[in-house]
C-alpha cells in the first residue's frame, strides 16, 4: 500500500514493528514502531506515559516526511 | 540402516497451544515430533527421523530477534541434527519470516543443511528464498498435503547429498540458481504451444519470468508540515465498533473508509480491530496503539501540522493478496490526491 501512495506523488512513512518485511515490501521512508499488537503504545505505561510514547514516534514520522531521502531509510525514533 | 536426525521448527499455532493470544510464547523443545511433524514423519518412512521439534511464538521471535535465534540456535546444537525443517510457513508473514531467519542462522552457525516451505507472495520468501531452499506451498494450511511430500523428498536428496534439479521439478521457489535439464518437447514445439494458448485466451506459463523490479522513488520531502492536510491508513484493521463493512478478519477483499470529523480519541467504546492476525486485545482496549488519531489531532490543534485529513483508510493486512493490496491503494490514493492530501503515515502491526 505504501507504493501505491507514493506512486501518485504523496510522501508516505511506513510506521511498523517488523521493519524487515518493510524494506521488503518496498517502502522508502520506515520508522520502528514498538510491538505487534500495539506498535504505537504499550499498555504496561500509564496512559499519559503512553501518550507521550506515541507522540514521540509520530513526531520521528513527521520528521521522516520532511526529509529528503535518495532510498529506503529507517528513521530511529530519539 | 542409520536414520537421519531431524529438528522440526514451528510456531505456537501449529504446535497447538493457541493462535495470536499465546504469539508471545517463548522457544520450547519437545522430544520427537508435534504437530505438522507427523505427517513429515510419515513421508521419511524409515530414512529419517524427528528427534526434536523446537516452538516459538511468531510474535515473541520477530520482537526479540536476537535472543531468539541465541535461544534456539542453543537448542539446535545441543541435540545435533543432520538437517533443520523449519514450517511450512504458508502465507503467515511473521512464522515465514522466522522460519527464513531461523534456517540462515542454524546453516551459517552449524554448517548443516535447512530448509522450510512458504506461499510465494510471503514476505519471508522474498527475504530467503536466494539464500536456502524455500518449498513452493499453497497460502493456507489447506496445502499441507502437498507440501509435506516435496519438503521430505528434498530434505532427503540434502541429506544424502544427491544433486537438486531445477525449480520446477523439484517444487521449490525459484533461487536465481539456473539448473539444466531437458524437457520432453523441443524448444520450437514449447514456443508454438505456448503462442496458441496465448492467441486462444488460455492459461500459458513463460519460462523465462522477467524479474519484478517493483521499487517507487521517494517522494520529495514535506517543505512545511504546519501547512498542509496529512492522512491517516493502516493495514491494522482499525474499523468503527461493530466493523459495519465486515471486514475481513484475513485475505481482506476491502478496505474501509471512515468519516473522523470531530473524532478526537478511538476508545473501546467507537473503535476495535477486525484484524484476525494479532492478539486484538490491546488495539480494541486503545485503537489509537494502531492508528494514532488522539496524537495526530493534538498535533492538529498544537499547530505542528496544518490538518488531520478527515477521512481514514483501512483494511486487515492478514493474508491479504498482494494484488488486492495494491487495487485498494491504488483506490484511496487517487482519493486522497484529489483531496489534496499532501503526507500520509501508514501503521502496520
Amino acid at each position: 500500500m505504501v507504493k501505491e501512495i507514493e506512486r501518485v506523488g504523496i510522501p508516505v512513512v511506513h510506521v511498523c514493528t517488523v521493519t524487515p518485511i518493510s524494506m521488503t515490501v518496498g517502502a522508502n521512508r520506515i520508522v520502528p514502531a514498538i510491538a505487534i499488537p500495539y506498535p504505537l503504545g504499550n499498555p504496561t505505561l500509564d496512559v499519559k506515559e503512553e501518550k507521550q510514547l506515541r507522540r514521540k514516534i509520530l513526531n520521528t514520522a513527521l520528521e521522516a516526511l520532511s526529509t529528503e531521502v535518495d532510498g529506503q531509510t529507517i528513521f530511529e525514533v530519539k | 540402516m542409520k536414520k537421519f536426525r531431524v529438528v522440526h521448527y514451528i510456531n505456537q499455532f501449529y504446535a497447538g497451544i493457541g493462535g495470536e493470544e499465546f504469539a508471545d510464547h517463548k522457544p520450547e523443545i519437545r522430544e520427537g515430533f508435534v504437530g505438522p511433524g507427523m505427517a513429515l514423519t510419515g513421508a521419511f518412512g524409515d530414512k529419517a527421523e524427528i528427534i526434536s521439534t523446537i516452538v516459538c511464538g511468531d510474535s515473541y521471535f520477530n520482537e526479540n530477534l536476537e535472543e531468539a535465534k541465541k535461544t534456539i540456535l542453543d537448542m539446535v546444537r545441543s541435540v545435533n541434527p543432520d538437517i533443520f525443517i523449519a514450517g511450512p510457513a504458508f502465507n503467515a508473514g511473521r512464522y515465514g519470516v522466522a522460519c527464513g531467519t531461523i534456517c540462515e542462522t542454524v546453516q551459517k552457525e552449524l554448517n548443516i543443511p535447512v530448509i522450510t516451505g512458504m506461499f510465494e507472495e510471503n514476505p519471508g520468501a522474498e527475504m530467503y528464498k536466494d539464500k536456502m531452499l524455500i518449498v513452493a506451498t499453497r497460502d493456507s494450511a489447506a496445502g499441507m498435503r502437498a507440501a509435506v511430500p516435496t519438503m521430505a523428498a528434498l530434505a532427503l536428496k540434502l541429506l544424502n547429498k544427491e544433486p537438486i534439479g531445477a525449480s520446477i521439478e523439484e517444487g521449490y521457489l525459484p533461487n536465481g540458481t539456473r539448473v539444466n535439464f531437458f524437457d520432453k518437447e523441443r524448444g520450437s514445439r514449447r514456443a508454438v504451444d505456448m503462442l496458441l494458448n496465448k492467441m486462444a485466451g488460455k492459461p500459458f506459463t513463460t519460462e523465462y519470468p522477467m524479474p519484478d523490479f517493483d521499487r517507487v522513488e521517494p517522494s520529495p520531502a514535506v517543505k512545511d508540515i504546519k501547512a498542509i492536510t496529512v492522512a491517516l491508513v493502516t493495514s491494522g484493521g482499525i474499523v468503527p465498533k461493530g466493523n459495519p463493512d465486515r471486514i475481513e478478519s484475513s485475505s481482506a477483499s476491502k478496505f474501509g473508509e471512515y468519516d473522523i470529523t470531530g473524532v478526537n480519541d478511538l476508545t473501546a467504546d467507537t473503535y476495535e480491530t477486525a484484524h484476525g492476525g494479532y492478539d486484538p486485545v490491546y488495539a480494541n482496549a486503545d485503537a489509537d496503539r494502531v492508528l494514532p488519531v488522539d496524537v495526530m489531532r493534538d498535533f492538529e490543534h498544537e499547530g505542528i501540522i496544518g490538518k488531520l485529513y478527515n477521512k481514514l483508510y483501512t483494511t486487515v493486512g492478514n493474508g491479504t493478496s498482494t494484488k488486492n493490496s495494491k487495487a485498494f491503494a491504488a483506490d484511496f490514493a487517487q482519493r486522497l490526491k484529489n483531496d489534496n492530501v499532501q503526507a500520509v503515515i501508514l501503521t502496520s502491526t
